[in-house]
């Protein structure tokens, strides 16, 4: 298993680990049977998320994703926070290996999930505008 | 305390031990001949092969013409049970036993074999990770071939009851197989006693080099090639015969057999408090029987992390550890050995192999019982899963 220097410098260094005890908006994605949990938390003002949180169980890549997710969507609109894919998740992180690229897509479901509770917060469906948050497919096989 | 370098993988690999490298090392650079060389030079290498045949032979209780040179324990595995299964076809035997806990080499010879229409039987273990003789004895058919069941676990280093199993066998008349590729040189084999007929070993568990291993197969038992081509190894394993690493093994296994008693105990000990030390962390679980195991084996679920941020985390303060973890495994699920013992795919994800060998000190055992918790509770910290088992929630 080979990761990259930006892998290992989020995974031993993550950013933005922790809470947000007032948080706008809380999304927990994954499950503990494929070994993967993420919890993101998020701050909101003015449609821009000022603040965001996460804590994660899994391995390397599931931790090195979420440090890397929460630093590309922190001072961001809700807007781009919606169009990060895991794609430029893995992008920023140098690549991931194949094995591990479903980690990836947990922190971008992460977001979602948490801009969803957002939403549901504010009175509004979150449906069309956050879309289905799926489960990942290795779960389900 | 200073970080320092633990080596803790013991059951991966080992070092090669000076001795080893000393005695491997002539045969590199000055006794290099091909030993079916009919000259002085070919003729030391076929004497070198020879005693280290002796050597491997004692170490277990054979008879040194029971003795073959392979390339590694998975061919030993492999040649096991193709070789039986193959000889008694013919006579419409097309069944195997194992367990569901057996290392790779086997599991996936049984595996491929069933595409070709065999039959196999995969016995369960015990939560404390045994095989049941009388499962053996039940399960074994007019039709068994072969019953192959690991001497020791690799990952949680259980010690199966092979005598008992040997005994069930040799009264059904059926062929019975051990890999005890984590056994040799940790615990005393006796194949006469015992009643194997083909026992796997190989050389890099023992501190000699990686790509040597052996098989035992007992006299009078014919065992069809697996490797066709020159006469080595009196026409039974082709290819040119690896000189230095035979003789690596054959001073290893000696060192490895010679004191297993006091080497056990000195390891034990460490072991133990290895043990204890991690179990004082708390929502841990030894895997695998505390007493009836390895003595260098140390498998701990610890409940809340996922492996392989723990193997990471002790690489970073120099410690090199295994787990069984879905993430470390290369595939998608966690071990099959702590699924086998009734363990939950979670709680299997946070298991921590440590392996540890006559090498390592008092000292690296402080080391780690000083790391491992600090890891453990930075990981605990960030795990929303730990989140959910200290509040007693449930989770999916």
């Amino acid at each position: 298993m080979l990761y990259s220097d930006k892998v290992f410098d989020h995974f031993s260094n993550p950013r933005n680990v922790g809470e947000i005890e007032d948080a706008d908006g809380v999304g927990e994605v994954g499950n503990a049977k494929c070994g993967d949990i993420m919890k993101m938390y998020i701050k909101v003002d003015a449609g821009i998320i000022t603040d965001v949180k996460f804590k994660t169980f899994g391995c390397g890549a599931a931790v090195a994703t979420s440090s890397m997710a929460t630093e590309l969507i922190k001072g961001k609109s809700i807007d781009d926070a919606l169009k990060l894919t895991n794609k430029a998740v893995v992008e920023a992180l140098d690549g991931l290996p194949a094995v591990k690229l479903h980690c990836s897509v947990l922190a971008e479901q992460a977001i979602k999930s948490a801009l969803a509770d957002y939403y549901t917060r504010q009175g509004i469906d979150p449906l069309p505008i956050v879309g289905e948050i799926k489960e990942c497919d290795h779960c389900h096989e | 305390m200073e970080k320092r370098f633990v080596y803790a993988d013991n059951a991966a690999t080992t070092k090669v031990s000076k001795e080893v490298l000393d005695a491997m090392y002539p045969y590199f650079t000055e006794e290099y001949g091909n030993a079916s060389s009919i000259y002085g030079l070919g003729r030391n290498s076929k004497k070198a092969i020879e005693a280290s045949r002796e050597k491997v032979a004692k170490a277990i209780g054979a008879e040194p013409s029971e003795i073959y040179f392979t390339s590694c324990g998975s061919e030993s595995d492999n040649w096991a049970i193709r070789g039986t299964c193959q000889r008694l076809k013919a006579k419409g035997k097309n069944h195997i036993i194992t367990s569901v806990f057996e290392h790779h080499a086997i599991l996936h010879t049984c595996q491929a074999l069933e595409k070709e229409g065999y039959e196999v039987t995969y016995l369960p273990v015990s939560p404390l990770g045994f095989v049941n003789p009388d499962d053996v004895k039940n399960a074994i058919r007019e039709d068994t071939a072969i019953v192959s069941i690991m001497y020791s676990n690799n990952e949680i280093g259980t010690i199966q009851p092979i005598a008992e199993i040997g005994a069930v066998c040799r009264e059904k008349g059926v062929i019975f197989h051990t890999d005890a590729v984590q056994a040799v040189g940790n615990v005393e084999i006796d194949v006469k006693a015992q009643n194997i007929d083909l026992l796997s070993l190989s050389g890099h568990k023992i501190h000699a080099q990686k790509g040597i291993g052996a098989i035992y197969v007992r006299k009078g038992l014919a065992l069809p090639n697996l490797i066709f081509g020159g006469a080595q190894e009196r026409s039974k394993r082709a290819g040119t015969e690896n000189v230095p690493a035979i003789v690596g093994l054959g001073t290893a296994i000696e060192i490895a057999t010679a004191d297993i008693k006091s080497k056990n105990e000195k390891v034990t000990a460490m072991r133990n408090r290895l043990i204890d030390g991690i179990l004082q962390l708390p929502r841990t679980r030894l895997n695998g029987d505390r007493e009836k195991r390895l003595a260098g084996n140390c498998n701990i679920s610890i409940e809340g992390v996922e492996g392989e941020s723990l193997l990471l985390m002790l690489d970073m303060n120099g410690i090199c550890a295994s787990s069984g973890s879905a993430c470390t495994s290369g595939s998608l699920d966690p071990s099959h050995v702590l699924l086998a013992l009734g363990l939950k795919h979670e709680v299997a994800h946070g298991s921590l192999r440590l392996s540890i060998s006559a090498e390592t000190t008092d000292e690296d055992i402080d080391y780690i019982l000083e790391v491992v918790p600090n890891i453990v509770n930075r990981l605990r910290d960030m795990s929303p899963l730990w989140e959910h088992i200290i509040k007693g929630e449930s989770f999916n």
